[in-house]
């Protein structure tokens, strides 16, 4: 559905993307990730046909986006950064113009612009104008606009910035709902959200892709990933990591203290599961605490090894 | 189509959306009959003719007409909308075009409602209709000349005061472009026919003989490729800066 082949973009000497390539299939949701700066929102703007490439090439359901431009913008949904909409005009006034332009018209656009306003959840604030709108409605006004034509391939840039936590539970809700048979790519700089509605992730940074998986495969990139955790007093902390390093298939332990408690992370050889082992060693330890698990990777501890191993 | 007729739709209506519509038809109604009756003399000639108000139509739209084309492309720009219209299914032209006769047919709306003056003259006396009709045709074309270099102009920046000023200084000089003041860096050493060119450029030389009753095909197709010709142009701009 998108395919990019060695897409770039040079702004004089500044490569802003560099040859990247990638596809996203019917059916996923790609996360797109990297600092500010990186490149995503000018790949998305080539996509959508904002921006004309420098090299490479980019195709929307077939339709090359240099070439066939109104082929492609017709089957894409695209909600630029900022949600950008005319001030001046009414929810309702925007949306018929965006239906206008489609080339929706008549029972068509009302029933498509009812479908789009009904999933955003805009009904409240339809005839007010745009900018006497929320941050929160102006954005669900931009996806209302990118969803109207029910398109294949939605393209949000950071649709859930400046949301608060329910808004962005709400938006977060809607793309898995509308995603079934879609292909979309979201920019964000929220690394839950690629968790909560992602399929797929792909970091990159400085123009480049730096990792291109599922989120779980990347959270297993955390080196803490599958590490067994014991809370335990903190005097008593240092014995324990002594006494746990040298169970076998333990390659690290380190306290990360927790005011008058401490928490004892181990670490194991790739794929050696150590948790029985832990626990049943350190029963009857005068430093045991009940409380041991295993601890998932962080997101953000691999976004950030993957993009400062770059720079 | 459908995309440039819902643009053209869209525009239209944000011009009545603000209070930018009823300040400018007011100020031109203002402007144009007092211009008509102090400085025109419409009574003191005693002739059955809108001579007198079609003389400073020029001059009107010097500054009127930048300040409707202004806005077409800067405010896009400046508001960030200009991403979302250009990835919507429609060709920079299609937009162009959109834009241009939306402002246009404003310029329609201001022109209709200046036609109790038409209807003034007809009671006083006996006019020539075909002339004053050519010479409302004459000053609408004149005016989407004026709109078509404002939107080139507004194409090239964010900023609307620069487009305005820009739009206005470059609309004086093409409608001087037969008068002394133009012609006068040119006079010393460039040929005649440089200079009869120039002449020929000129919006006012153009429209005078439009409003003396002469319609010549020529003015017509004059007024109707200066519209095409910055029109291009501004799609030029819009594809080359939109990003910018």
């Amino acid at each position: 559905m998108i395919v990019l082949n060695e897409l770039s973009k040079r702004f004089g000497i500044i490569r802003a993307v560099d040859r990247v390539s990638f596809t996203v299939n019917r059916g996923e949701v790609l996360g797109f990730l990297g600092p500010n700066g990186a490149g995503k929102s000018t790949t998305m703007k080539m996509l959508a046909g904002f921006l004309t490439p420098s090299g490479g090439s980019a195709s929307i359901c077939g339709h090359d986006v240099v070439a066939q431009p109104i082929q492609a913008k017709q089957r894409l949904g695209y909600l630029p950064e900022g949600a950008p909409a005319y001030p001046d005009m009414t929810a309702r006034g925007f949306l018929m113009f965006i239906a206008g332009v489609r080339g929706l018209s008549g029972r068509e656009a009302t029933q498509r612009i009812g479908w789009a306003v009904e999933r955003t959840q805009l009904t409240r604030v339809l005839d007010q104008p745009i900018d006497t709108l929320s941050k929160g409605f102006k954005r669900r006004v931009g996806l209302a606009q990118a969803i109207l034509h029910d398109p294949d391939v939605l393209i949000l840039d950071e649709p859930t910035d400046g949301l608060d936590p329910n808004q962005k539970h709400e938006v977060r809700g809607l793309i898995r709902d509308i995603a079934g048979d879609k292909a979309i790519i979201i920019s964000t700089h929220i690394l839950e959200e690629v968790e909560a509605v992602c399929s797929r992730a792909i970091v990159i940074a400085r123009g480049r892709v730096l990792a291109d998986d599922t989120p779980d495969a990347l959270v297993a990139q955390d080196p803490d990933h599958g590490a067994v955790c014991l809370t335990v007093d903190a005097a008593v902390a240092e014995t324990a990591i002594q006494a746990l390093a040298t169970l076998p298939g333990v390659i690290a332990a380190r306290i990360e203290p927790r005011g008058p408690r401490a928490l004892v992370l181990v670490r194991s050889e790739p794929g050696v599961p150590i948790v029985d082992a832990v626990r049943e060693f350190a029963t009857g330890q005068p430093w045991d605490s009940a409380d041991h698990g295993t601890v998932r990777g962080r997101l953000d501890q691999v976004f950030r090894t993957i993009t400062t191993d770059a720079a | 189509m459908g995309a440039t007729i819902a643009i053209a739709r869209r525009e239209f209506a944000a011009y009545f959306a603000t209070p930018l519509a009823s300040v400018f038809l007011c100020i031109f109604l203002a402007l144009a009959g007092a211009l008509t009756f102090y400085l025109g003399n419409f009574f003191e000639r005693g002739r059955a003719d809108l001579q007198a108000f079609f003389t400073f139509h020029p001059w009107l739209y010097l500054f009127l007409i930048p300040a409707i084309a202004m806005r077409l492309w800067a405010e896009e720009r400046r508001s960030g909308t200009i991403e979302l219209l250009l990835t919507l299914p429609v060709s920079t032209a299609a937009a162009v075009i959109g834009k241009f006769v939306a402002a246009w047919a404003f310029c329609g709306v201001a022109l209709i409602l200046t036609v109790p003056l038409w209807i003034t003259v007809t009671w006083l006396g006996n006019p020539d209709h075909g002339v004053i009709l050519a010479s409302y045709l004459g000053s609408w074309l004149m005016a989407g000349a004026f709109l078509a270099v404002g939107q080139a102009v507004s194409a090239l920046t964010k900023n609307q005061v620069i487009a305005f000023v820009i739009a206005a200084a470059v609309c004086f000089v093409i409608t001087l472009a037969g008068s002394p003041l133009v012609q006068a860096p040119f006079s010393g050493w460039a040929p005649a026919s440089v200079l009869e060119a120039l002449t020929n450029l000129s919006f006012l030389t153009r429209f005078q003989a439009v409003t003396r009753g002469v319609i010549d095909a020529t003015d017509l197709v004059y007024f109707a490729s200066v519209i095409g010709t910055f029109l291009v142009a501004t799609v030029a701009i819009v594809d080359h800066k939109k990003a910018d």
